[in-house]
């Protein structure tokens, strides 16, 4: 675009002589008083002038910083993420390869001197189930939010419910981790305790489990207060977004407030939604410290969400303090390897779903 | 997004909460231990030394007595590692800083095994250890030992003993004041094969207690942590039946759940009904939790610190010199003995830091050692080290260079 400008600009301006000695008077104003405010001005009115302004030629330099800078942040960040990757893949490959069980089928973890038997299969059940409950009730509960701060309240209310969302945004997550443990899981324990004590406990997946209350419905729970907030405010903006047309044209059609919602608002956000879901989910596959604080280990694999159980991020962080060897470091950089796998696999899945369905603007 | 102005108010509001917590840790370390290091030390010293064999104490309290005496040089000196002795470790630190107010001792846990890499990796002038150097090759065919050695400028690295940390076997029961257990029904427990407090073997050795027939639930160490070494050493002489396997960092409780960290652990006892679990004395004291007591065969025995350090008395010491190790005896200890203590050590080097370090970490292990310091520790959980093992690392520390 920069080499179809011309060299020079000609612009005929109509500049009155008196300007120069009035730095008052803008010479738009002048002009745009037109003859007029010439008859009326106090001044002797001398005759008007026609001056040729040559621009500057405009500098390249700028351009081609901005260029060089943006592609630059692209590349470093690229090889960021291709030298973390690489960073994991060599420190774990040592290790996997003298691995006894199978590393993604195997739910056993010994790191010792004599034995080097590591599986990850536990944590990825841990992890995924964790996150995919707290997705399942945050969002809804977030998508509702968002609507009701655009859509349903007035502005006052919004933005008070919308300043109060935010504020879960900022505390940090090991404070989440000890109310979680302290005050949270206790009180949720009779619920899990009534449903795991039901016929419901007949399903392994909801069998009595932990007789504590580090459960892993406990830390999934906590996991969904942690993403409501980073899922809420981006789908308040994407609703905010809507085109006024849509939601005119909804109307027209003779919608409810409901149907406008369902034909107008939610389709215009979906793919706006979607990506702040897997935002949401990206945390809590990762969310380290506060699941570390409240959920319990056992000893044996439990599919039940009512048992303990480590999660990928929870495992590792638990025994930093002791990777006191290379080899037992690989292990656990092994199992950090997958979670960078799962969180880059779940992005790209979500970005296929976002993009098939894109509602048009 | 209104998330900077309100980052603001909640990163103060959680700036708050985080000191405040990290506070609860280690709230009363030391610093009354300051500035009474003179007068009291002395005393204390002489009158716990008349009731053993007061010849062989007295003499070396004569020249240790005045020798404790600190000189405050200036400088700093870093220490770090085990954390099983890091609530000690704060609190002698703290109360050399403050009566110095000079000298900079700082010590950091990390773990036992970080520590000692951090030290001849010299980043540390010093680690702390649950463990004594080993001269064996670890699985990354590192000899400790040796790598010491290389660090100390061709010195050997000595392992000082200096924290006794008695271990307690917590339980959370409505109701029971007092339990009494031995080593083989806790491996049952932590094994799965006892899992009712109204079990047979529980209910003989506790015939007044009201005991309830929940479920017991174990609670364990997750991460990998000395005190669980310790405690599975322990179990294992004491219960040789009922451990199967080796005494490892890792958690040996085949039931229940884990946490991390011992305050976690503490934590869960005191907010689980029918809990049980060990942990460092200071935090089952803390949450008041009921300890239980432990007959090893000589009768049931509370845990206090004159019993834990009589169990450090009937340690069989393997000296080399200076370099001081500790084989802890869990069985056969006598009458009144607590057997489930562990000993942690101070890794130094016996020659080659630069002057001025060298100097420094002298005047604060020489300050550890004093009578009055190691008394101090008993507020802590710790118990004191018996007078004729002080002496020797006292000597010890005293020919540092």
């Amino acid at each position: 675009m920069t080499n179809t400008e011309p060299k020079t600009t000609e612009a005929p301006i109509d500049v009155p002589a008196g300007a120069d000695t009035d730095p008052t008077v803008s010479p738009v104003s002048e002009k745009a008083a037109g003859g007029s405010a010439v008859a009326t001005a106090t001044e002797t009115t001398p005759p008007l002038r026609v001056t040729k302004v040559a621009m500057r030629e405009p500098s390249k330099a700028p351009d081609k910083i901005f260029s060089g800078a943006t592609l630059a942040t692209g590349i470093f960040l690229v090889a960021l993420i291709g030298a973390i990757f690489l960073f994991l893949l060599l420190t774990a490959v040592g290790p996997l390869s003298r691995n006894e069980v199978n590393f993604l089928t195997s739910t056993e973890w010994t790191v010792t001197d004599k034995r080097l038997a590591f599986g990850i299969a536990g944590m990825l059940w841990t992890t995924v189930v964790s996150s995919i409950i707290a997705m399942c009730l945050a969002v809804p509960v977030a998508i509702g939010v968002a609507l009701l701060i655009t859509h349903y309240s007035t502005p006052a209310i919004g933005r008070t419910v919308g300043f109060l969302v935010d504020l879960l945004a900022a505390v940090p997550s090991v404070v989440y981790g000890m109310w979680g443990v302290r005050v949270f899981a206790p009180v949720i324990q009779p619920f899990s305790d009534a449903v795991a004590g039901s016929w419901l406990g007949k399903i392994p997946l909801l069998a009595p489990g932990l007789q504590s209350s580090g459960t892993v419905f406990a830390a999934a729970l906590v996991l969904a207060i942690m993403i409501l907030p980073i899922v809420t405010a981006l789908s308040r903006d994407v609703f905010e977004q809507t085109p006024r047309d849509h939601i005119e044209a909804a109307w027209a059609l003779g919608a409810t407030k409901w149907e406008m919602i369902k034909t107008a608002v939610l389709p215009y956000g979906r793919s706006g939604v979607i990506a702040a879901s897997m935002l949401g989910l990206g945390r809590a596959l990762g969310e380290t410290i506060a699941v570390m604080l409240i959920l319990s280990t056992v000893r044996k694999f439990d599919w039940s969400i009512f048992s303990g159980g480590e999660t990928f991020a929870s495992k590792i962080a638990t025994n930093a303090g002791e990777l006191d060897s290379p080899t037992k470091t690989g292990a656990y950089i092994a199992a950090g390897l997958v979670l960078f796998l799962l969180t880059f696999a779940v992005n790209a899945i979500a970005r296929v779903v976002a993009a098939g369905g894109k509602a048009k603007a | 997004m209104k998330i900077n102005r309100l980052a603001q108010v909640a990163a103060l509001m959680a700036a708050g909460a985080l000191s405040l917590t990290a506070c609860g840790g280690s709230t009363e370390t030391g610093g009354t231990t300051g500035g009474q290091t003179t007068a009291a030390e002395t005393s204390t010293a002489q009158t716990s030394g008349t009731d053993t064999s007061a010849a062989e104490t007295s003499a070396s309290e004569s020249q240790g007595g005045g020798a404790v005496e600190i000189t405050c040089p200036k400088g700093k000196v870093n220490g770090g590692g085990s954390s099983a002795q890091d609530i000690a470790m704060q609190a002698l630190t703290k109360a050399y800083n403050t009566t110095c107010n000079s000298g900079q001792v700082i010590y950091t846990k990390s773990g036992s095994g970080q520590g000692i890499k951090d030290f001849y990796n010299k980043q540390l002038q010093w680690a702390g250890s649950d463990s004594a150097l080993k001269d064996k090759p670890n699985k990354d065919k590192v000899v400790e030992s040796e790598k010491v050695k290389t660090r100390c400028e061709n010195n050997p690295g000595w392992n000082l003993p200096l924290i006794v940390g008695p271990v307690a076997f917590a339980y959370n029961i409505d109701g029971v004041d007092k339990l009494v257990l031995t080593p083989k029904v806790m491996m049952e427990i932590f094994n799965g094969k006892i899992t009712t407090w109204d079990d047979a073997q529980i209910k003989a050795l506790n015939k007044d207690a009201k005991l309830p027939s929940d479920k017991i639930n174990v609670v364990y160490r997750n991460d990998e942590s000395g005190t669980t070494e310790n405690v599975a050493k322990y179990l294992k002489a004491a219960a040789p039946d009922q451990f199967t396997g080796e005494p490892s960092k890792e958690p040996f409780a085949k039931v229940g759940e884990g946490k991390k960290g011992t305050q976690a652990v503490a934590d869960a006892v005191k907010a689980t009904k029918n809990a049980f679990g060990y942990m460092e004395w200071k935090y089952a004291k803390d949450a008041q939790l009921g300890v239980a007591s432990i007959d090893n065969g000589q009768g049931a025995v509370e845990l206090t610190a004159e019993s834990a350090a009589k169990a450090m008395e009937a340690a069989e010491l393997q000296a080399d010199g200076n370099d001081l190790k500790v084989k802890l005896k869990y069985t056969d200890l006598g009458e009144g003995a607590y057997p489930m203590v562990m000993v942690t050590y101070e890794i130094v080097c016996s020659k080659g830091l630069p002057a001025e370090e060298a100097a420094l970490l002298k005047d604060f292990l020489l300050f550890a050692t004093s009578p009055d310091a190691q008394s101090k520790l008993e507020d802590q959980g710790y118990a004191p080290l018996p007078e004729s093992l002080l002496t020797k690392v006292q000597t010890a520390v005293k020919a540092m260079a």
